[in-house]
Formats: structure tokens, sequence, C-alpha cells
């Protein structure tokens, strides 16, 4: 059997972003993978040494619009740490109430994008509907749909008043209504099941060996998501993650769907359990040493390395974000399938290509 | 803070990385830092249960690094970029990009160094040259 090497990508239907693999096929079967990246680098980490630190909450919202706030969290928090402050227990519970609704709007538009992917329009149009209003949610709240730049070093720069949190729940109450009638379609439906089921197999023990991160690694059997860290004060809530064992992409996007709901009741929890006070506290200084910092993002395990001199630029900052990491585990799973399931196989993964060219 | 960081030699990196993966610990990625313009700084960073362990090799400018993508073949794609930002070249790469992952070809700079060093002509040394950190 000859071989023929078919581009896919990096402009394709199904990416929103560049991404491209030169995928070496055997009739209609795949036999390698080499993925090409570099579209779109931007260089934002270089850009540490050039901006002051607290400018730098900006560009790390840049890095990435639809989990801007968790980069953003995940920055303050690092800045945090290397100046030993402590964040007022309402910025936390805020910051919760925010990350959670980010999640939710990525694994919507997610969950809208996967059905496009295998042509399922009225699917994709249901979740698009559910996704506005939890954008309209992050809009009433902090003016802005997508970046919502709430974060800043020392806490948070919106509160939130009672009538709020009481708009937001009765949101989330349609929002959770909304999801379950869209439960059946998604995960019983003859054609969503005959695309999905048993495509992208990966493995537990191969999810491990290749750092695989978020919902791709849950969907596959291990129990790894960062909140059980406890970072801003999760470990004050009921959280348990989301975990399937089937590791197809059917698996992972029972995973995304269920992280919704999850996330429904995570704010839950921080609106009844937010104590009232301060939201930001004053920080002076500039930071000074080397932490690391975690927290989970729609996609997965976001990692920060920041080194900071005492003076108002940063030495370095490292960004590990979570498509990264997940990028070899599509090149293990993708040898062996189909050339007419790479679309679905590699959406499944939930690329996000503006994370990995920072 | 940094916590859990341990200084490992460039010859002992490799063995040192096939332990730990053989104690289950999960590869996440790699951090390179320029200390001066001499030296570099790379952590290692693993996890076991949400617990995170670093190992770190400082380099001197010029000397390659043995790749742990044997190892963890995870490990390609950040050391393809550590690669193409830094100019450090790692031996034995499993899919080696050589600099080109993000850069174009004819690309010899190394974007994320602050310190330049290049070659000068006549002169027949090479010379430092620290970049400026304030915006144009």
């Amino acid at each position: 059997m000859s071989k023929t090497i078919v581009p896919f990508g990096p402009q394709h239907p199904v990416f929103p972003e560049p991404l491209h693999f030169k995928l070496t096929v055997e009739d209609e079967i795949i036999t390698e993978v080499f993925p090409a990246l570099g579209f779109v680098h931007r260089g934002l980490e270089g850009l540490a040494i050039r901006q002051d630190f607290q400018q730098m909450i900006q560009v790390v919202e840049r890095v990435c619009g639809i989990c801007s706030m968790i980069h953003a969290m995940c920055y303050c928090q690092g800045i945090e740490e290397l100046m030993e402050v402590e964040i007022p227990p309402r910025a936390k519970m805020l910051r919760i109430i925010w990350s959670e609704l980010h999640r939710m709007q990525s694994h919507l538009l997610w969950l809208g994008l996967f059905a496009d992917s295998f042509g399922f329009e009225s699917l994709f149009m249901q979740f698009w509907k559910i996704r506005e209003r939890v954008l309209d949610m992050n809009e009433a709240t902090t003016g802005n749909r997508v970046i919502v730049s709430v974060n800043v070093i020392g806490g948070v720069r919106r509160d939130l008043d009672d009538q709020q949190m009481k708009w937001i729940l009765s949101n989330l109450a349609w929002v959770e209504e909304e999801m379950g009638r869209l439960e059946t379609t998604l995960l019983s439906d003859y054609t969503v099941k005959k695309r999905t089921v048993g495509k992208g197999v990966l493995v537990k023990e191969k999810a491990f060996e290749l750092g695989t991160a978020g919902p791709t690694a849950r969907a596959s059997g291990l129990a790894q998501d960062m909140r059980m860290l406890g970072y801003a004060a999760f470990d004050q809530l009921d959280f348990e993650p989301v975990v399937q064992t089937d590791g197809d992409c059917f698996a992972r996007s029972k995973v995304r769907f269920q992280e919704v709901l999850q996330s429904i009741d995570l704010i839950r929890q921080a609106i009844a359990k937010i104590s009232q006070g301060e939201i930001c506290i004053k920080v002076k200084g500039k930071p000074e040493g080397e932490t690391f910092t975690r927290v989970e993002q729609p996609r997965g395990e976001l990692f920060y390395y920041i080194k900071a001199n005492g003076s108002k630029h940063l030495e370095r900052l490292r960004i590990r974000t979570p498509t990264f990491a997940n990028i070899p585990a599509l090149l293990s799973i993708l040898p062996g399938m189909w050339l007419s399931d790479v679309p679905v196989v590699v959406l499944s993964i939930d690329p996000c290509i503006s994370c990995t060219e920072r | 803070m940094l916590h859990d960081v341990t200084c490992v030699s460039r010859e002992a990196l490799v063995g040192e990385v096939a332990k730990i993966k053989v104690q289950g610990y999960r590869f996440v990625t790699l951090s390179c830092v320029e200390r001066n313009e001499e030296n570099f700084d790379i952590f290692y960073h693993f996890d076991k249960n949400l617990s995170l362990k670093h190992f770190k090799i400082s380099i001197t400018r010029g000397l390659s690094v043995p790749s742990i993508s044997p190892v963890y073949f995870a490990a390609f794609l950040v050391e393809n970029e550590i690669q193409d930002l830094f100019g450090i070249t790692f031996e034995g790469l499993v899919v080696d990009y050589e600099r080109t992952l993000y850069l174009e070809p004819e690309i010899r700079s190394t974007p994320f160094c602050r310190y330049t060093v290049t070659e000068t002509p006549g002169v027949g040394k090479a010379a430092v040259v620290e970049s400026s950190t304030e915006d144009p």
C-alpha cells in the first residue's frame, strides 16, 4: 500500500485557530502524525521583561480569551505568593464564581463546536444559546463578556451585591434546566454515539505517561484536577473531580458536560458561603523570588513559573498551558484511525492554539 | 516559593528522570531561565498526587543538554521550544525540529535571551550585549 501525506490544517473548518498536522495515510488509515506549530506564536512570555508586573495581568489575560480570567488568577496568585499577600476571603470566593462562569462558557463553546464537528448543527446552536446566557452574566457583573478583567494583585476589582447574586442564581437555574434538556441528545443520541464512542481511545496508563491534563486526562480515568489543591477557596467547597474511564471522544464530551453542571454547583456553594468584607487589599512593594503556581483551566492544568528580582519587571514568566500538554496524547491516539475521524478526535482534546502559542 | 528542588548534573539528569518515572511521577513541563550572560537554569517539573517535584540543572551557554524525551515522550515539544527561544541544544530529541518549531529556518537569533552573543568580524571573539528591558 502506498503512503500519502495529507495536510490537515492550519486552516480547517473544525479549527477556530491555526494548527497543522502532516498526516501520513495508507488507504484511509493514518499511520504517522507530525504536528507543526508556530503560525501565531506571539512571544507573550517575553513581554514579562519589558512590561511592569502589574501590566502583565492584562497581558496574561490575552494569552487566551476563553480562559482569560483563569490565566490572570493564576498569575495574581503567583505574585501574591511572592509578595506574601493573603487576599480577603470574599475576594477568593469571587474569584471562584467568575472562574467557574469562565469554565462554563468555555465548555459550552466546546460542546457546540464538538457537535458542529460531526455535523449536528442544531445541537451546536442549542449549546451556544446557553453559552450566551453565561456571557450575559459575565457582562452584567464585570462589564465584559469574555475578557472579564476582574483580577488584581491583592484581590478582585469588582464586587457582587446580593441582588446580582440572586440574579446569577436564577440564571444558573435556567442554564441547568436547559442543560438537562440537551443531556439526552448529547449522551444518548445515535448519531452522536456513532461518531464518538470508541473513537480516539486514550487509556489511563498512556494518558498518565504522556502528561495529559484536564478533561482529556479525566475522561481516561485519571482523577487529576488542580482544584483539588484548594487554591482560592476551593478547600472550603465540596468538590470531587468528574471522571470517566472509557477514554474516547464520547467520554471527553461527557466529562465536559458534567463539569458544566459541577460549575453551577460550585458557584451556588460559593454564593452560599461568601462572607462580607473587603474585596481587595492594597499591595505595596515589588515581587522578589521564584515561585510555581497551578490552577485548573477549562482545558486542564495551567502552570506558571514566575521569577522576580525586586524590580518592576519580572525576570522570567513561564506559562505551560494544558493544550501544550495534550498534543503528545493526540499524536499517540491518531495513528490507526480513519482519516474521516480526525476532525472529531482532534477537537475532542479542545485544542486552544492561542494558549499553546503564547 | 520554591520547594522540593533538587539540583542535578547534566550527566545524571536522564538517569534521575528515569528513576522518578518508575516512582510514578507525571511529566509537567520544563522552565528555562537565563541567569546571566553565561548561564541558564532549566527546571524539570514533575507531579505525583498533586505534589510537585523539580529538578534543576545549570548549564553554561553553548553547552548542550541531554534530552529527556526518550524517557518522557511529552518533553519533546517543550525541549524544541527551548531550542527555539533560548538557543540551547538538546541531544537525543525524539522529534527534533532543529529550531523551526516557532521560528523560520533562516532565523539565528534567540528571542527570549536578554543577552545576545555575537561574533564581531575582525575581532575574532564573541561580544556580549545586553538588550534593553524598556519599551522602545
